[in-house]
């Protein structure tokens, strides 16, 4: 029997799955087709302050191996967040959550991480300070040392919780960010948010999503998200929530190797809602098939020896 | 929503560039007409969004046009062949509303959802009348298969080749109905809208990323607050919409 339980920030989770932020709202669309508590725990829609529509549509475009978005971080603000998707999230996942969190000032961060710090239901805290899809915040706090750590520190003062950071990967250096949320109080990391990316439209001659730019995910951006998960992993004593392209169980292993704890899997859940479940019911065959016996074991394996 | 896989047991070109595909499979949740399907194509990473033309007990049958990479590979698929298809996707029409004489108008790619809307309606004994745009002859379908169906059926075509020259909104103007429902481009929507002295449900189109209300790729806003097109739409009240 291979064990597949894995520990994040001191809570165990049976399996190192999580649906990443914004693939997965708030749970109870997919609970509609599958019992979600299969899942290690997953990340609900980020949210902010006050409501956002988000950006205007188009607001996804296609590529090869993968896709863009620009959604701009449409959510219903914490207010509406805590009275009506916590019930309905609350109905049908029994486990510790993990709640994203966005901003467009470290007052914002810190005002959003304290009021949902009462929720009991909410594991961790996983701060996205990468979102490239908004003007004037998100990604522009991910983009330095100083910003990324003053978010962090405002938002340590605010809860107790486990405090994960959501990292950029449109920076120079991933790892004197990540060794700066470290620093400021963060309990571990979570990489990569999307890369900044485009599609143009050959009959319009125009970028195909309004946004202009989005930001790029799916299995083409894997080989990215393993390197700085690997850099980072080297940097840092905090775990690291790894994701970028993933959506088999070969890919989980692979990545926990580079040094993830835990595992995202993102763009997968919009093409297959089932991925999830289906690879950590495929996670015991592939784990045997490597001789893996448990899972815990192999995380930065990738850097013995 | 389901996931399933699907036999191919007809695909053929029923006028230009617009091909009829049958796929065989549980259609157990495609519970209303106006929903759509999502299919998976190998080589491509998004699903692509089918509107539901019209289902049986063990087949749904939708029509598509070509109109870039991923539908020139489907017109290539022949008899026998497996695809990967969410089902049972969006609101769909909602026929109570109808009254008696309802209107439905169907521009191009947005033809297919008008045949099983009329079907249901005439098995509840309604009398629809049904408007069919294109901009050519050549692009024309579906003009018999509605006149069997037992609907009053008219064809515009904006060059005026076939049928009464000119939009599906000239001949709405000569109609009298009771109710409207339409699927479509969006610049006849909105002429459809301006048109209309009934209410009615218009069904929209947008690029989606999932088609199952996850990832907020299609959003737009209403009189009724924030809706997923994918989710609470595709089809919309004319009352909630927001021009």
């Amino acid at each position: 029997m291979v064990s597949t339980k894995v520990t994040l920030c001191g809570i165990e989770m049976d399996n190192p799955l999580i649906p990443a932020s914004g693939t997965f709202g708030f749970g109870y669309e997919f609970a509609e087709i599958y019992d979600i508590n299969c899942l290690g725990t997953f990340s609900f829609k980020g949210t902010t302050k006050d409501p956002r529509f988000g950006n205007p549509t188009p607001r996804i475009a296609e590529c090869d191996a993968g896709m863009i978005n620009a959604v701009g971080l449409q959510n219903p603000g914490v207010d509406r967040v805590l009275s009506e998707e916590l019930p309905k999230l609350k109905k049908c996942f029994h486990k510790p959550v993990m709640a994203n969190v966005s901003g467009f000032s470290v007052e914002d961060y810190a005002y959003t991480v304290e009021k949902l710090d009462a929720e009991d239901q909410i594991g961790w805290f996983e701060v996205n300070v990468s979102c490239p899809n908004v003007h004037g915040g998100g990604m522009s706090f991910g983009t330095s040392p100083e910003a990324a750590a003053e978010v962090t520190r405002a938002c340590r003062k605010v809860t107790k919780k486990p405090l994960l950071i959501k990292l950029s990967p449109n920076v120079t250096d991933i790892v004197s960010i990540a060794k700066a949320c470290e620093d400021a109080g963060a309990d571990g990391i979570s990489m990569i948010n999307t890369m900044l990316g485009m599609r143009i439209d050959l009959k319009t001659k125009r970028p195909v999503i309004a946004n202009k730019m989005g930001g790029f995910s799916g299995p083409a951006i894997k080989p990215v998200a393993l390197r700085m998960v690997y850099q980072v992993y080297d940097a840092v004593k905090i775990p690291i929530v790894g994701m970028g392209g993933i959506s088999t169980a070969e890919d989980v292993i692979e990545m926990m190797l580079a040094g993830a704890t835990a595992v995202q899997v993102g763009a997968a859940n919009l093409v297959d809602p089932y991925v999830c479940k289906d690879i950590i019911e495929k996670l015991p065959e592939v784990m045997q098939k490597y001789g893996i016996n448990d899972l815990k074991d192999i995380i930065g394996g990738a850097h013995n020896g | 929503m389901k996931q399933g896989i699907f036999e191919i047991t007809e695909n053929r070109m029923i006028a230009k560039n617009t091909y009829l595909m049958v796929l065989k499979g549980d259609v157990s949740d495609i519970t209303a007409s106006g929903q759509f399907i999502n299919i998976k194509l190998d080589g491509f990473f998004l699903r692509r969004p089918i509107s539901v033309c019209d289902v049986n007990a063990d087949s749904v049958t939708i029509i598509y046009k070509v109109v870039g990479k991923g539908t020139e590979v489907m017109a290539k698929m022949s008899a026998g062949e497996r695809l990967d298809v969410l089902t049972g996707l969006g609101n769909g029409y909602d026929l109570s509303k109808s009254g008696d004489r309802p209107v439905l108008l169907g521009g191009g790619a947005g033809v297919p959802p008008m045949y099983m809307l009329c079907r249901l309606l005439i098995e509840e004994g309604k009398k629809p009348s049904v408007i069919l745009g294109f901009n050519t002859k050549d692009e024309v379908f579906f003009e018999e298969e509605f006149k069997t169906l037992g609907a009053d059926v008219t064809v515009t075509t904006a060059d005026g080749s076939y049928g009464l020259k000119g939009f599906v909104t000239d001949a709405m103007k000569q109609m009298e109905y009771t109710y409207f429902y339409t699927c479509g481009p969006e610049p006849m929507l909105k002429a459809i809208d301006k048109t209309a002295t009934t209410s009615g449900q218009l069904s929209f189109e947008e690029r989606m990323g999932c088609g199952f209300g996850a990832c907020m790729g299609c959003s737009c806003k209403t009189k009724y607050g924030n809706k997923r097109i994918c989710k609470d739409g595709p089809v919309l009240e004319r009352e909630e919409i927001i021009w």
